[in-house]
């Protein structure tokens, strides 16, 4: 919302400090986004009269234009622009101004010929909003005056107000003054509206049928309308506030509606004499709005129609072609209204139609402010329109839906003090809300009774009420203290070790990686994944982004392939972020993953990763090869279950995948759930004791059936070791010449202790004969 | 030694010479030992059965007289004493001789051996989240975590915003194709969080929830559709509006420095009243707008199960990314999500 500060003084003496100004409009929550200059004066441009035009035969583009400009003395000129005639009074920069953009003006002419200046439109000089000609300035200036001092050009300043929700009063100037009038203590001067008597009573009939949607329909008929330009304050005034001059009837309308946050529309009585009726749409209706655009519509849709039934604009949003204001236009019939804001919202989101009035009215007017904003559209229509005649008559068609005047709330005293921190009495409360318009009523000491105006629709209980005690109060008046928090500030175990998981993944020199959760629709299946739990987004952006990952691998693939791509060497990355598997339920069975990739790297690398994981943070898995996981290679990879949970994978990507994402070489890969692999705090180790007597150690071979995995054998093993054991390593893996067909051999040494005597030789020798027994069970023997 | 052994037996010399004679030989042995080994023959020589020393002990039994035997015997102890020491000297000076000898003959350039660092880095929104969360466990606050795809209630309905409330629009929300239409949302603030754990946890509450947010938002050098977010939810009997306010600006000074301030100005949100935005001040006077906050809307409380008569709170939020991006100088924030490892690097 564009607000001038000249006319927030008409309201208000809020002095002429611009910085002043906008810090407190900030202080009211009325954030200032920017403050522009506007209408300074241009030194060097000067009233002149043309004289005569000439077109030069070898210049098609620009005309000749000779000038007076005061002193008697022709001028001449070279012009792009051809609307003026002789006699016209025009700006003209002088040699050597310099003009807002920083032009300065020289003789420069064309085919040899000197410019003695340049004639600007309205545009050019910031006095306008009409850059397609040059500025016809009104009839009787002084030649040779300067221009800005002949038109009576203040300069001024324009607030660029962010204007939130709960202030839809604010979309006007009268609004913010009211909030500015109450904050300064200054009393608020409101403009008179007309001041002449009504003339005979005209009636344009109004029929609402859907009255939930519409509470008020005033039409109220004013003749003696000539239409025509704006006076210059009210075009300026609008061009300042970002709207474009069109007529003075429409200017008007613009005016109230920048004014009084009271949008309205005058239609050619002629047209919409016949009355009004305002009713939703049919199905299958169309409109052509204002703009040229043929609308279909929904049968949700506020329609104004005239007596024929036919559309003449969408309620509180935009006006209909056919009932346009025309040159010959001498009556206009006025239309000023209250529409229910959450149908006017819902339009205008469906319709995807945003206007000056709409955003006025899906937010809320004043139902109650009609009567004042009639007035100020005949007092401006007035000064150019003399003889204009406000009749009598006027509709004002109310409904059910049509809202109070003040609406009540109730307030306790000692809620103020709870929620703000500091107690305010309810006659100091009346103080800081009476030159809101807020009327504070009823039993002192505890509840109070606040009438709120109409204009605030969106105070509607007791914490609102809080909220505009506490605005102007101040917020900076409210204090600051820290509150003691008894609770003791600690990242919960999970989170604890989900950083610890970090730490242990960038030891291993992964970087993390965060890679767009959305996947275009193939990319599962890309990674050799299902892609029917996946879950799909209503309204994507686009369609690549429109599938929600149930996985991290493909985001990680992506990563590898970009790196390679850009000769990144060494790519070793992690991820850990959600995923969003469907499950049985409204919301999908969401759960943490952890994702590591490294390229280049086999599957050794990646059980490397997951021991550095398992180890730091105490969690042990089955490693299960005979069900390879979907996406991994058949062969070198495996499922980590906790008996009947899966909690994750390890091995290689299949080649296969590799190779429809362009990555060279292998690529290790472990995937797990973090939800559930954090889920349990590690328990904590009871300290055992070191024995101080010898220990014994052996060593074992065995060939192996490769069909054994070695994970499986060095489990038998250690259980026949039993707790004698103290240590078990496989030292040795041997594939070569004198082993049995599909087998390897598997060397183990063990190192016997016990923590209360020497062992003997012979429990020894039964240890190891344990040992040696469960392996052949196993079908390997001794090598 | 073959000198030696044949000076022993003769009994000319009177035993007290024959020792001195001894000593002074194995001396000489020691100090002629060129090195340790040869040092350790010796020394094994001298102490066998049949060195010098050994056999003039093993004749001590054949003089007769007690004092004279008594006399000698001492000789020779004191000689044995000798020649220990002697060894032990002369073992230490070989042995450090050695081992300057080995140490100038293996010399390593370390130099050779420098590698640049193989710690991986972490991504920068997630080093500035964990930097917030420290500070505000230093503040007393708990980290509270929750879903990324909501529920229409928790993420709207609970905060104030019932099916038709227009502020719902603001929030460019993307639904997905599960359940009844428009009822399930990639989560488009932290918020749901705060409902949630007004709904598990017991006041005194004070945490903190950061996390992934989505908004149907196109890319751009300041936006992206997916993001990061962290709020504060405290709730307790008594918490007032100068709470809030104190408690973003402990938040300021400890994150940003001492020399910082924040201010808060009115705002609107759904879920707050009082609401504001705060703004943070370095102390040159630039105000840089942070995040929104506010006093946590009655109906709020009561959708998360807490009585707004006997309890108040407040809230607030800002980005991640943001603090993260302004941190580290990054242009575009598109930058931060190329996954590049050219430019994760950059942040170890």
């Amino acid at each position: 919302m564009k607000i001038l500060h000249s006319w927030l003084r008409e309201f208000v003496d809020v002095g002429a400090d611009v910085e002043v100004t906008g810090e407190m409009l900030t202080k009211l929550g009325l954030a200032v986004e920017g403050v522009e200059k506007v209408g300074s004066a241009v030194a060097g441009v000067v009233v002149a009269k043309v004289l005569r035009t000439e077109r030069h035969p070898d210049a098609a583009k620009v005309i000749r234009v000779f000038v007076d400009s005061g002193d008697g003395v022709e001028k001449h000129v070279w012009c792009g622009a051809s609307n003026m005639t002789s006699g016209d009074l025009v700006p003209l920069a002088t040699l050597g101004t310099t003009m807002p953009d920083g032009r300065l003006i020289g003789s420069r002419g064309i085919l040899g010929i000197d410019s003695q200046g340049m004639l600007c439109s309205s545009t050019e000089l910031g006095l306008g909003a009409d850059a397609t000609g040059i500025y016809i300035l009104p009839p009787g200036l002084q030649l040779g005056a300067d221009v800005f001092a002949a038109l009576s050009v203040e300069s001024d300043h324009v607030y660029d107000l962010d204007i939130t929700r709960n202030r839809p009063d604010c979309n006007g100037h009268l609004g913010v003054a009211r909030d500015v009038a109450a904050f300064l203590g200054k009393p608020l001067c409101i403009a008179p509206g007309d001041q002449k008597p009504q003339g005979a009573p005209m009636t344009v009939p109004v029929k609402i049928t859907a009255e939930d949607r519409c509470g008020r329909f005033n039409v109220t008929v004013m003749s003696g309308v000539v239409v025509g330009p704006s006076p210059q304050w009210a075009a300026r005034r609008l061009t300042r506030a970002g709207l474009r001059p069109i007529n003075n009837v429409v200017d008007a309308s613009n005016l109230v509606t920048l004014e009084l946050n009271q949008p309205n529309h005058a239609y050619d009585f002629e047209s919409v004499k016949g009355g009004f009726t305002i009713r939703l749409a049919r199905p299958g209706e169309t409109i052509e709005t204002l703009d040229g655009t043929l609308r279909q519509l929904a049968t949700d849709d506020l329609l104004i129609c005239n007596r024929a039934g036919i559309a003449v604009g969408i309620a509180g949003i935009m006006g209909g072609r056919d009932s346009e204001i025309t040159s010959e236009t001498v009556t206009v019939a006025l239309e000023t209204a209250w529409f229910e804001p959450l149908g006017i919202a819902q339009s205008v989101t469906r319709l995807n139609l945003r206007t000056e009035a709409s955003l006025r009215f899906d937010r809320g007017v004043d139902p109650h402010g009609i009567e004042q904003s009639v007035g100020r559209f005949a007092a401006i229509l007035r000064e150019s329109c003399p003889q204009l005649v406000v009749h009598s008559g006027g509709t004002d068609a109310r409904t059910s839906a049509l809202p109070p005047k003040t609406t009540t709330v109730a307030l306790r005293v000692e809620q103020v003090e709870r929620v703000l921190g500091q107690a305010r009495s309810a006659s100091e409360i009346d103080k800081l809300l009476a030159p809101l318009g807020f009327a504070v009523s009823g039993t002192p000491a505890t509840t109070v009774n606040v009438a709120v105006p109409s204009y605030r629709p969106d105070v509607t209980s007791e914490i609102e009420v809080i909220e505009e005690i506490s605005r102007h109060i101040g917020y900076d008046n409210l204090g600051k203290s820290i509150p003691k928090s008894p609770v003791h500030g600690t990242l919960s175990g999970r989170q604890q070790r989900r950083r610890l998981a970090r730490q242990l993944l960038l030891a291993i020199g992964a970087c993390e990686a965060m890679p767009n959760p959305f996947l275009a629709p193939g990319d599962l299946a890309k990674c050799g994944l299902d892609e029917s739990t996946a879950l799909r987004l209503s309204n994507p952006l686009v369609a690549e982004e429109s599938v929600l990952r149930t996985s991290l691998r493909h985001g990680m693939l992506k990563t590898i392939a970009y790196n390679q791509s850009h000769r990144v060497n060494d790519i070793s990355i992690f991820e850990i972020g959600h995923v969003y598997p469907q499950g049985a339920e409204q919301l999908p069975d969401e759960y943490e993953a952890l994702c590591v990739m490294v390229a280049e790297s086999d599957a050794v690398k990646a059980m490397d990763i997951w021991s550095q994981l398992s180890s730091g943070l105490g969690v042990g898995a089955q490693l299960r090869q005979d069900m390879p996981p979907p996406g991994f290679h058949a062969t070198r990879s495996g499922e980590l279950r906790r008996g009947k949970i899966l909690i994750g994978s390890v091995g290689e990507i299949d080649p296969a995948v590799l190779a429809r994402y362009g990555i060279n070489g292998r690529v290790a890969c472990v995937e797990l759930n973090m939800s559930v692999v954090l889920a349990d705090e590690p328990k904590t180790k009871s300290a055992q004791q070191i024995s101080k007597f010898p220990s014994s150690d052996f060593d074992l071979a065995f060939a192996a059936p490769s069909s054994v995995a070695a994970g499986v054998l060095s489990k038998a093993l250690r259980q026949a070791a039993g707790a004698l054991a103290v240590e078990m390593t496989m030292f040795d893996v041997y594939r070569g010449p004198g082993l049995v067909a599909d087998s390897r051999g598997l060397a183990y040494r063990f190192r016997l202790q016990a923590v209360d005597r020497t062992l003997t030789d012979a429990e020894v020798a039964q240890v190891r004969a344990k040992c040696i027994a469960a392996a052949e069970k196993l079908g390997a023997s001794l090598r | 030694m073959g000198d030696m052994a044949s000076s022993n037996n003769s009994d000319a010399n009177p035993i007290s010479a024959q020792i001195d004679s001894a000593l002074g030989a194995a001396l000489a042995a020691i100090t002629a030992a060129p090195d340790s080994e040869a040092l350790r023959a010796v020394s094994t020589e001298l102490a066998g059965k049949r060195s010098s020393i050994a056999a003039l002990k093993s004749q001590l039994g054949k003089i007769d007289d007690i004092e004279s035997r008594k006399q000698a015997g001492q000789l020779i102890n004191t000689a044995s004493e000798a020649i220990a020491s002697a060894l032990a000297e002369r073992m230490a000076s070989l042995s450090a001789r050695d081992m300057a000898l080995q140490v100038n003959s293996e010399p390593l350039d370390l130099s050779e051996f420098a590698t640049a660092s193989r710690r991986g880095c972490e991504h920068i929104v997630s080093q500035s989240q964990q930097r917030l969360e420290d500070v505000f466990i230093g503040l007393g606050f708990q980290i509270a975590e929750g879903p990324e795809v909501e529920s229409d209630f928790y993420n709207f309905e609970a905060l104030n915003m019932p099916k038709s409330h227009p502020a719902r629009s603001e929030f460019d929300t993307i639904f997905l194709n599960s359940g009844e239409p428009n009822s399930v949302v990639l989560r488009t603030h932290t918020s749901p969080v705060q409902i949630r754990v007004m709904q598990t946890w017991e006041p005194p509450i004070f945490a903190i929830m950061p996390g992934r947010v989505f908004r149907r938002d196109t890319p751009d050098a300041t936006h992206m559709p997916v993001f990061h977010q962290i709020e504060g939810l405290v709730i307790d009997r008594g918490i007032t509006f100068a709470h809030l306010a104190g408690t973003i600006e402990a938040f300021t000074k400890a994150f940003f420095g001492s020399e910082f301030t924040s201010r808060l100005r009115p705002s609107f949100f759904p879920f707050t009243e009082p609401s504001a935005e705060f703004d943070i001040r370095r102390a040159n006077g630039n105000w840089m707008e942070l995040g929104g906050c506010g006093m946590v809307h009655p109906n709020v409380l009561r959708a998360g199960g807490i009585d707004p008569d006997e309890f108040t709170g407040f809230a607030f939020g800002f980005g991640i990314d943001r603090m993260a991006k302004e941190r580290h100088n990054v242009e575009d924030i598109r930058e931060m999500y190329t996954n590049d490892l050219r430019f994760v690097r950059q942040f170890s």
